[in-house]
């Protein structure tokens, strides 16, 4: 149907223009046309070269481009160059008066007005999606792939044209059928018309290709790329792509077993693969969807390019949909420039993807933190806002540059350029503020637990509390005095064990002595202790302890200093070793009992 | 901490020892914690960072909406994606904990700015509280028996196989917050048993509340608790601690669960809760006699108690009478299918076979006891016996909940998970009382040889004297050094002993120093063996996130990404309110991962849609089209792993869709399906077998594929070879046939004269003639 009414469209563009008449353009003359229509890919891509006379006496500084409406509708990409002096022209799209509807106008403003005589040549690059119609529309998974191409085998142009040629670059696969009009030849995969003399303006005769085409017809319904500037060293790259296969759609069943049979696989329409070219230097790739990874990808990388290819989780076929998530990191270095106190990011603007076709692509260059003054500069028009994104421990956020385009083809994959200012200062912040939170969060801990947070200092709760303390603190010092009092007692049998090995019954006296003495220091500094912990309520369930203790102690000293003078005794007797050992025997088993106690007790007091 | 409160010089040392120890400790659950956490990593690192099996993506999908909808939104969720044309009430049929849990954690990070994905912050929940859980364990042996014991227990959780086996990254299930959930419930009940503080109890009723949030498993806390409460009084240990740890958790956690909308009055009106009510009334009668008895004289008591008995029997008649008149009017007795298949192994598999068609309620076996707790199972017994001596209240309590949960785990595999903190604790505690007993030995042995180089004479006659004075020299120089709790604990033990006993039982602790030294050697040889085993466990065994496979072959690895890749392809390919009819355990991946209406899903609770669907797929063609047809069906998923050798496909799951089918549509006969009792599909199949539509779907074309038409899985050539499908088409198949998606083909227009013939038969085969359980379809 669309195929139908495609050829009303154009016996309609012949009618109008056969009645047309138009003198507001016939100054200008072109000499020669060359034109080449590449159709390898899903896209045609129109190379023109037009060599511009002006054979009239008024000057000229305004040159008219003009395509059918079939055509201009889908014009993704137009550029037009001249050779010398090399340079860009700007062009715009046009809408005099006196040109039919049928005919999209775009104006070129020429490098330099055209005197009576001059000639300039003009390069012309179009790019149109959409204008390979596959046909039939649905086929079954075992049948190729045909598409047709409409064109017009003249140069449609509002001036005379003296000499024209077209050829039309086909995939190199079988073609069903194409218009055979006057000097139409076909060689190999190349199909020519013309050339063809001095034609009036407006000529137009249309031809149809009909023809096989394996190209992959990968259309992005919608592209997300987003582009964070990290001034750490790094450029992270993530783009969401919507997928379809925007061929001849699949009628029918799709059988695994006839699309992986081996000697003749089915399912030629399909495609596979995508291929993405990757800045140099990428790193940290990976290829996932809303799911999980997807493991299906290769990557080869050498010092000019990174290459990826990947394979969606299925096999494509016409109208078949899938949505994946490639990402990258890039090194800050390559990317991010500076100049008159500008920094500034120079990336690509189209999808890395060959031969992809994106209908909305989305570009967000996140930029740092703190970034001022955003400015960007693009090649070719495309509509900018500006937006904020939090991430990472964000305060302010960071701004985001949008810039959206539609119906993008990889001609326009050239470099835009995102001005800002932005302070290294700003790098530290966010260290900063971890750095202060982790110290602010521990100062807290630590004066939490060093201060006291009790609401009333005089309820009951904090008094048992404060007396509570003390009575620990006061059982702290029972427990070192009882320690030294047991450090005495082992100076005491270390003193006996010194006699056993030198006999030396002075020494041992004046150990004793001493020992004595100190011991008598110690019960001392305990009584004031003890009668504290007596008199303290909330001690009354350790102090019973606290005083068997110290009784035990009391006792342990006794005794030793009963064994301490028998074997003194002994010694100065000058009683067998054996002797003393068998009198003191029984004192010493009394000793380590109650040794063992008052150790079980210090433990008791010690868990308290 | 001990630092801080010892502000007098003389006792610095001691308090030095204290603070060093605790940050020893602290640091040391510090690294178990990262243990727990990074030993669930495996999954992350060998495959992706991804949802595993079936519940986790239900869990997911809920946690998805739940962040992007909010709370309430989520409360009032009516799903219309699944159970299609039923739909399910999400907020009042899911545990909410993990998804809550989850969520809040979310809400949280994003609210800082930390941009993580929802699926991260799923993926990585289970081990994040793994670490949790490890530390509760800690806490929970701690009270026990000290804090020894709790870091061997703490280190043996945190990579306790069975454990990982549910809480690998990704592993998004309700058992990754569950097992926290139920170890610090355990820790505060026995915490406030200790200290008798309410403060505690408040806390351990929180507690209990977040575990009925997270898993249908709190039901064990409920049962448990009592029986110890029960177990302390028969056994005379009363006290007004136990009464304030058990009747705050009852009244609160009552309350508290029955605000759970998946619990809501069942907290009290199943049988799983009596056990908790009735203990409840008994610990109030004893209390009241313990008052009683305080006030009356000895004789006073005698006439009392004697009264009281007579009326309190006849009261307690009536009201049994009346709870078992209550509990035998309903058809199950008020127990839930998974509950009485617990009481009564044999239950499910008589009666319910959709439970006893999960591989995760059958009951365990020998292997998979060692598999899951590797030599704790050797070290229980030896726990338990430490726990005996001496016996306290806590310990009684961990010697039940390991008793309680070994049986449990002996019929439902699944509840294995349940066994392994016991198991860890009793280990633990095992582990720990073996060091000190091996190292207290050491240190006598040498304390004992070091001095005896001084004072041979001595020796003879008071061994003794030389080991307390050796201890006391040597011991507090080792102590200082190393700061080892054990040491410590090893004295503490008998200090609460008369001292001459102590004495004589330090005696008998004491081993020669060769064999404490070969068997220090022995058990840290069986903790390597256990570190190795769980290793492996966690990296080979429990990792694998099923949804995608992997082999290793002599090319490398190779990846089948077959669920993915089909589930992606019926995600951007389908219209977004087709219906997709599989078997039920795709249901939930089905609505996460392609969005697409399921007819039946994990959650099982209505068997006569899952019956249906059973039907469906053992009908023939032009049966099974008109059920799918009349339940709005477009696609039907099949899973079939007979071109590589996946064997858990749908044509080894048949015989319980048959099963299921059969229990509701008696014209399904499993013996139809069966040849002499042998479930085959080769050419001895039964014609039923080979007509029916799982045949049919799973292996259609599959003879080109070699020729042969040999099934790798059944190791057998298939029976029926060539045929042709009427009524379906094949739409999809994944890379490896693992997948296979079939679409209904439209109805066929109506020739004259039969329509009037149909128009008969489409009005007998509406919905209300199934409910009188024939088939209306043949």
């Amino acid at each position: 149907m669309k195929q139908s009414s495609v050829v009303v469209d154009l016996l309609l563009l012949l009618l109008t223009i056969s009645v047309l008449t138009t003198p507001a353009f016939s100054d200008l003359v072109l000499s020669k046309v060359e034109r080449r229509i590449d159709v390898t890919s899903q896209f045609a891509r129109v190379t023109k070269s037009l060599k511009v006379v002006n054979p009239g006496s008024e000057s000229v500084s305004e040159f008219m481009l003009t395509f059918p409406k079939f055509l201009g509708n889908n014009l993704a990409y137009l550029s037009v160059k001249t050779k010398r002096p090399l340079a860009n022209l700007s062009v715009k799209k046009a809408d005099p008066k006196g040109i039919p509807d049928s005919i999209s106008v775009y104006s070129v403003a020429l490098p330099k007005t055209l005197s009576k005589g001059d000639s300039l040549t003009l390069e012309v690059v179009a790019t149109f999606t959409n204008v390979l119609q596959p046909f039939p529309e649905k086929i079954t998974q075992g049948e190729i792939h045909l598409v047709m191409l409409q064109e017009s085998a003249q140069y449609l142009s509002p001036y005379t044209v003296e000499s024209q040629s077209l050829s039309i670059k086909l995939p190199n696969a079988r073609i069903e059928s194409y218009s055979k009009l006057e000097n139409t030849k076909l060689q190999g995969s190349e199909l020519k018309y013309g050339p063809y003399k001095n034609l009036p303006p407006f000529s137009y005769s249309p031809i149809v290709v009909h023809f096989e085409s394996k190209a992959a017809f990968a259309v992005a319904e919608k592209l997300v790329r987003e582009i964070e500037v990290s001034h750490w060293g790094n450029v992270q790259v993530t783009e969401h792509y919507n997928v379809v296969h925007r061929g001849a759609q699949l009628k029918g069943e799709f059988s695994r077993l006839d699309f992986q049979a081996r000697p003749n696989p089915r399912g030629v329409s399909a495609f596979r693969h995508l291929l993405a070219r990757l800045p140099p230097r990428a790193h940290s790739i990976y290829y996932r969807d809303d799911i999980g990874n997807i493991s299906t990808s290769e990557m080869q990388s050498d010092s000019k390019k990174t290459e990826l290819l990947i394979e969606p989780r299925f096999p494509l076929f016409g109208g078949w949909k899938t949505f994946f998530t490639i990402g990258y990191g890039l090194p800050l270095s390559d990317f991010l420039f500076a100049s008159e106190g500008k920094r500034f990011v120079n990336i690509s603007f189209g999808s890395p993807m060959i031969d992809l076709v994106t209908e909305k692509i989305i570009v967000q260059v996140v930029l740092p933190e703190g970034s001022k003054d955003i400015s960007v500069t693009t090649p070719f028009a495309v509509k900018q806002s500006q937006e904020i994104k939090y991430s990472h421990l964000d305060i302010a956020g960071r701004p985001v540059v949008v810039l959206e385009k539609n119906n993008v083809v990889p001609d326009h994959n050239q470099h835009i350029q995102v001005y800002y200012k932005f302070s290294n200062i700003n790098l530290l912040s966010e260290p900063l503020m971890l750095i202060s939170g982790f110290f602010v969060l521990f100062i807290t801990c630590i004066i939490y637990t060093r201060a006291d947070f009790s609401i009333s200092k005089s309820s009951p709760t904090y008094l048992a509390k404060l007396q509570w303390d003390e009575v620990v603190a006061t059982l702290q010092e029972v427990q070192s005095i009882i320690q030294k009092c047991l450090a005495a007692h082992d100076k005491l049998e270390a003193s006996l064990r010194d006699l056993s090995r030198t006999g030396d019954i002075q020494t041992c006296k004046a150990a004793r002595k001493s020992t004595d003495s100190l011991l008598k220091d110690l019960s001392k500094e305990l009584k004031p202790l003890l009668a504290f912990l007596q008199s303290s309520p909330s001690a009354s369930h350790i102090s019973p302890k606290v005083e068997e203790l110290v009784v035990k102690e009391k006792e342990l000293q006794e005794k030793l200093m009963a064994k301490h003078t028998t074997v003194v005794e002994g010694y100065e007797k000058k009683s067998s070793g054996r002797d003393i050992e068998n009198r003191i025997a029984s004192q010493q088993q009394k000793i380590i009992a109650l040794r063992q106690e008052i150790e079980d007790l210090l433990e008791f007091i010690d868990e308290i | 901490m001990a630092a801080l409160e010892s502000p007098q010089p003389a006792a610095t040392a001691t308090a030095m020892r204290h603070a060093f120890g605790n940050v020893l400790s602290v640091l040391i659950l510090v690294l178990i914690g990262v243990l727990a956490f990074s030993i669930r990593l495996f999954s992350v690192i060998k495959y992706e960072s991804v949802i595993h099996e079936f519940d986790p993506y239900f869990n997911y999908r809920v946690t998805q909406f739940l962040s992007k909808n909010g709370i309430y939104e989520f409360w009032n969720w009516f799903d219309d994606r699944t159970w299609y044309p039923l739909g399910r009430v999400i907020g009042g049929t899911v545990y909410p904990g993990l998804t809550l849990t989850a969520g809040t954690i979310w809400w949280f990070l994003n609210s800082l700015n930390i941009p993580l994905s929802v699926e991260t912050v799923c993926v990585f929940t289970a081990p994040v509280f793994s670490a949790f859980a490890s530390w509760a364990t800690y806490l929970l042996t701690q009270e026990v028996k000290g804090s020894g014991a709790g870091l061997a227990a703490a280190v043996l959780l945190a990579m306790v196989p069975s454990y990982i086996s549910r809480s690998v990254a990704g592993s998004y299930d309700n058992e990754a917050v569950a097992i926290f959930a139920l170890i610090f419930t355990f820790y505060l009940y026995i915490k406030t048993l200790n200290t008798g503080s309410l403060f505690y109890a408040t806390l351990n009723a929180l507690a209990y509340f977040y575990m009925v949030c997270s898993w249908g498993g709190y039901t064990f806390i409920i049962n448990l608790i009592p029986m110890h409460v029960l177990l302390c009084i028969v056994t005379g240990r009363y006290s007004p601690r136990l009464y304030i740890a058990y009747a705050p958790l009852v009244v609160l956690g009552t309350l508290l669960a029955a605000l759970v909308p998946v619990v809501g009055f069942n907290a009290v009106l199943t049988s799983e809760h009596f056990a908790s009510f009735l203990v409840f009334i008994i610990i109030h009668v004893v209390a009241l006699v313990y008052y009683i008895k305080g006030i009356l004289t000895p004789k006073m008591f005698k006439v009392a108690v004697t009264l009281v008995v007579s009326i309190g029997m006849v009261v307690c008649f009536i009201v049994v009478a009346i709870l078992v008149a209550l509990v035998a009017s309903s058809p199950t007795g008020g127990w839930s299918g998974r509950s009485l298949s617990l009481l009564d192994p044999t239950y499910a598999s008589k009666y319910i076979p959709i439970i006893a068609s999960v591989s995760e309620h059958q009951p365990p076996t020998w292997p998979s006891y060692f598999m899951d707790i590797n030599v704790l199972a050797f070290l229980v017994p030896a726990g338990i016996i430490a726990c005996f001596s001496p016996l306290s209240d806590s310990s009684s309590f961990v010697v039940l909940y390991i008793v309680m949960s070994v049986y449990f785990s002996g019929v439902m595999v699944r509840l294995m998970l349940v066994l392994a903190p016991a198991a860890c604790i009793m280990s633990g505690i095992a582990l720990s009382q073996a060091f000190d007993v091996f190292t207290g030995s050491i240190k006598y042995q040498l304390g004992r040889s070091s001095n005896s180089t001084d004072d041979a004479e001595d020796t003879n006659n008071a061994p003794k004297d030389d080991a307390s004075a050796g201890k006391t020299d040597k011991g507090e120089e080792i102590v200082k050094e190393r700061s080892s709790k054990k040491g410590k604990k090893k004295e503490r033990e008998p200090a609460d002993k008369p001292s001459v006993k102590s004495k004589a039982k330090k005696k008998a602790l004491v081993l020669p120093l060769e064999t404490s030294i070969v068997a220090l050697l022995l058990l840290i040889m069986l903790g390597a063996f256990y570190v190795i085993h769980c290793v492996w466990a966690a990296a080979e065994a429990y990792s694998a996130p099923s949804i995608v496979l992997t082999s290793q072959s002599r090319d490398g690895l190779h990846v089948f990404d077959d669920f993915r890749e089909s589930y992606a392809w019926l995600s951007h390919n389908t219209d977004v309110d087709d219906k997709v009819a599989s078997w039920w355990d795709y249901g939930y991946q089905t609505t996460a991962m392609a969005n697409r209406t399921v007819i039946v899903d994990n959650n099982t609770w209505n068997n006569t849609h899952i019956a249906t669907v059973g039907t469906a797929m053992s009908s023939p063609e032009k049966a099974a089209w008109e059920i799918f047809n009349s339940l709005d069906v477009k696609y039907v998923l099949v899973v079939f792993g007979g071109l590589i050798g996946y064997p858990s496909d749908d044509i080894n799951k048949f015989l319980w869709m048959v099963r299921i089918g059969g229990g509701v549509f008696p014209h399904i006969k499993e013996a139809d399906y069966l040849r002499d009792g042998q479930y085959r599909i080769n050419s001895e199949a039964t014609p039923t077998m080979l007509n029916c539509l799982m045949y049919k779907l799973s292996y259609y074309r599959f003879v080109e594929t070699d020729g042969k038409g040999y099934d790798r899985v059944r190791r057998t050539e298939i029976g029926k070879k060539h045929f042709k499908l009427t009524h379906f088409e094949e739409v999809f198949t994944s890379h490896h046939w693992m997948v296979r998606i079939y679409k209904l083909k439209p109805a066929r227009n109506r020739i004259r004269g039969r329509a009037k013939k149909l128009k008969s038969k489409t009005t007998s085969a509406g919905w209300s003639s199934k409910s009188e359980k024939k088939n209306p379809w043949v």
